[in-house]
């Protein structure tokens, strides 16, 4: 890629995060680049673009979040330009910019799940982590306590509705949680 | 229900249910894999409807009035036949699975749990439409999901109900799994297939042209919800006229509610349509309002539907055109009943609301909610929505006057018809509905001193010197 430092470098400049300890760094390797281009071959000629999301997830899943670097590969195979990749990262709120921990807490906070108590199990959440609310802002809602294990992210409706309060780990939900069960929770995950 | 299946204990369907698209949820034994599919019958529809003529299938889903299930209620067969005559372009379908309305959570349970019965359903669709590529769009949050459907997709594609040549008809289909990544605004048909071409999810203006004409690059293109698709399977297995016989005639079918917020047995729950009111929803399926509590408002179709106040006069007409007073819980539940008093049944999320709920509050989670989903393409709705979440919470905050809950619902009235899509509607209508509803409780939250008030600290500071404490 030739492309000259512009001001999408200020957009998507690289905040550390504690998290990152425990994801690889990224590194172009024939593996990944291999099963880019099958996501790509999934699509029909000449609509590579449309893999830019398939190709995030999985750059995601693998390295954490999408860094930096990792765009302007992310362009080549889509055959878009880096800014466009750019746009397409900050635009999603589910796609991450920091790293987050470990274990990332996903914690409902819509209607019916703040009904049931999805707000108190927020602050409830920070505390056991150790991770100050005020850091959960509308430009990075993800805040990642300090030892990286863990991060949270209050996110709108996870469609669960009727039995709240949802928290996500990751890729499992539980449903009707209460604080006591947030306990049990962690104490699994730390375990592993 | 006359056959014996058993569910898990505690998951057992009402008796006032009917289940067809829930059969097998919650069914003990029951697994997401194409076995247990098959061994209740699966796929035996896809083999009578692929001897068929494609227009036969799309008159036959005409024929039975099924309406969709995202929302709109638009007739699906109708929309099928939308894609332009002489069509030379390849057609693509796409299965709409960003279930993001707040308050319904219906697909969840479907892609979960019984992923074969909507590919099946996904299928037929596709051959009615002669689509030879299809696109099962699943929301970021469901992850599990994306993969129980991905293995479904092999399964099926090993047992020859997908790929080349499905059942030697001599008919190709290739159905991939495409994954959003935490978008309300992708639910938006147009948005979605934006999403789908790696641009960012803007919707696109909709008239003239619809995606049946000009949508998945540029070709026409299918959207249909995921309740659309396993009730397409539910008229070819049953036949348009049977499927037509059952429940309200404008809207037949089961459908689908999901019912969340402040009742003793919240869930999902499968009726006829139109065979039960909301009252004996949320009293009898439900079992009414919490301990010492009662019913305040309901907001009948997911978060962007108007709510209605439980203790409302509602004035409805009898057959013979005499005037009768009714409220919210005498009308039934189907699709159209609800829209003659001011309000929308939707996606079937039913959020129930006490009287322990400050109206204020619970509208101030809702401006949030479209605040931040908003995709910021029309300047209405994207300066709009913060506006209206600033005034909601300044009014909760205490610090409203009266007039901020005039200028609230005056922003809400300037965001709705401005917008290239329906999100313009879906964020004011709440803000209309509950500040004309519940007007009193805005009210007794706001003081007329603090109209004269400064409303930002930075703002008290710089003209600290000409305010005075009161």
């Amino acid at each position: 890629m030739s492309e000259t430092p512009n001001a999408i470098d200020a957009i998507t400049e690289h905040i550390p995060s504690p998290g990152e300890q425990f994801f690889p760094k990224f590194e172009v390797t024939p593996e990944l680049v291999a099963e880019a281009q099958k996501l790509v071959a999934q699509y029909p000629e000449g609509k590579e673009k449309s893999a830019v999301l398939p190709i995030i997830h999985m750059v995601q899943e693998k390295f954490g979040f999408v860094c930096p670097e990792c765009m302007p590969w992310i362009a080549e195979m889509c055959r878009c330009s880096t800014i466009h990749v750019a746009g397409i990262v900050t635009f999603y709120p589910g796609i991450h910019r920091i790293c987050p921990g470990k274990y990332h807490f996903r914690v409902c906070h819509t209607v019916a799940c703040a009904m049931s108590g999805g707000e108190e199990l927020i602050d409830y959440i920070c505390k056991k982590i150790g991770v100050n609310p005020a850091d959960m802002t509308d430009a990075e809602p993800m805040a990642v306590s300090p030892d990286g294990l863990w991060s949270i992210e209050a996110v709108e409706c996870l469609a669960n509705c009727g039995f709240g309060p949802n928290v996500m780990v990751n890729d499992t939900l539980y449903s009707e949680v209460t604080p006591k069960k947030i306990d049990e929770i962690i104490a699994s995950y730390s375990k592993k | 229900m006359s056959e014996n299946i058993k569910y898990l204990p505690g998951r057992e369907p009402h008796p006032r249910e009917t289940r067809r698209i829930y059969r097998n949820i919650n069914r003990v034994g029951y697994d997401p894999s194409i076995k247990c599919f098959m061994k209740d019958g699966g796929y035996e529809t896809l083999k009578k409807v692929i001897k068929m003529e494609p227009a036969d299938v799309i008159n036959e889903v005409k024929k039975s009035g099924l309406r969709g299930r995202g929302g709109a209620g638009f007739p699906t067969g109708v929309k099928w036949t939308f894609i332009p005559k002489g069509n030379t372009k390849p057609v693509y379908l796409v299965c709409n699975c960003d279930e993001s309305e707040p308050g319904t959570f219906k697909d969840r349970f479907i892609v979960h749990q019984d992923p074969h019965q909507l590919l099946e359903g996904m299928i037929i669709a596709c051959y009615a439409v002669q689509a030879h590529y299809a696109v099962f769009y699943i929301r970021e949050e469901f992850p599990e999901a994306a993969k129980i459907m991905s293995k479904a997709i092999e399964e099926a594609e090993a047992k020859g109900f997908l790929g080349k040549n499905i059942l030697k008809s001599g008919f190709d289909l290739q159905i991939i799994v495409h994954r959003g990544a935490g978008a309300y605004i992708c639910g938006e048909e147009t948005g979605l297939i934006n999403s789908i071409e790696g641009e960012r999810p803007y919707p696109r203006i909709k008239p003239p042209f619809f995606p049946a004409a000009i949508g998945l690059w540029g070709c026409p293109t299918i959207v249909n919800n995921v309740e659309s698709l396993c009730q397409v399977r539910q008229v070819m297995l049953r036949g348009a006229e049977a499927y037509a016989q059952e429940g309200a005639q404008r809207s037949p079918g089961t459908r689908i509610i999901g019912v969340s917020g402040d009742v003793k047995r919240p869930g999902v729950y499968e009726f006829v349509s139109g065979s039960i009111s909301y009252g004996e929803l949320l009293y009898e399926v439900c079992g009414g309002p919490k301990r010492g509590r009662k019913f305040k408002a309901i907001i009948p179709g997911g978060a962007s539907a108007k709510v209605m106040r439980c203790d409302e006069v509602l004035k409805d007409r009898n057959p013979d055109g005499s005037v009768k007073e009714i409220s919210v819980f005498d009308i039934p539940m189907d699709l159209d009943s609800i829209a003659r008093f001011g309000s929308m049944s939707g996606s079937g999320g039913v959020i129930v609301m006490d009287d322990t709920r400050s109206m204020p509050h619970i509208l101030n989670n809702l401006n949030r909610f479209f605040a931040w989903e908003s995709c910021g393409q029309c300047s209405p709705c994207r300066e709009g929505n913060p506006w209206m979440l600033k005034l909601s919470t300044r009014i909760c905050n205490g610090q409203g006057s009266p007039e901020d809950v005039d200028l609230l619902k005056d922003v809400a009235d300037n965001i709705c018809g401005r917008t290239v899509c329906a999100f313009g509607e879906a964020c004011s209508w709440p803000t209309q509905a509950f500040t004309t509803k519940f007007r009193d409780e805005f009210l007794a939250l706001t003081k007329p001193i603090n109209a004269l008030k400064p409303h930002s600290e930075e703002a008290a500071e710089a003209c600290k010197f000409l305010t005075r404490e009161d």
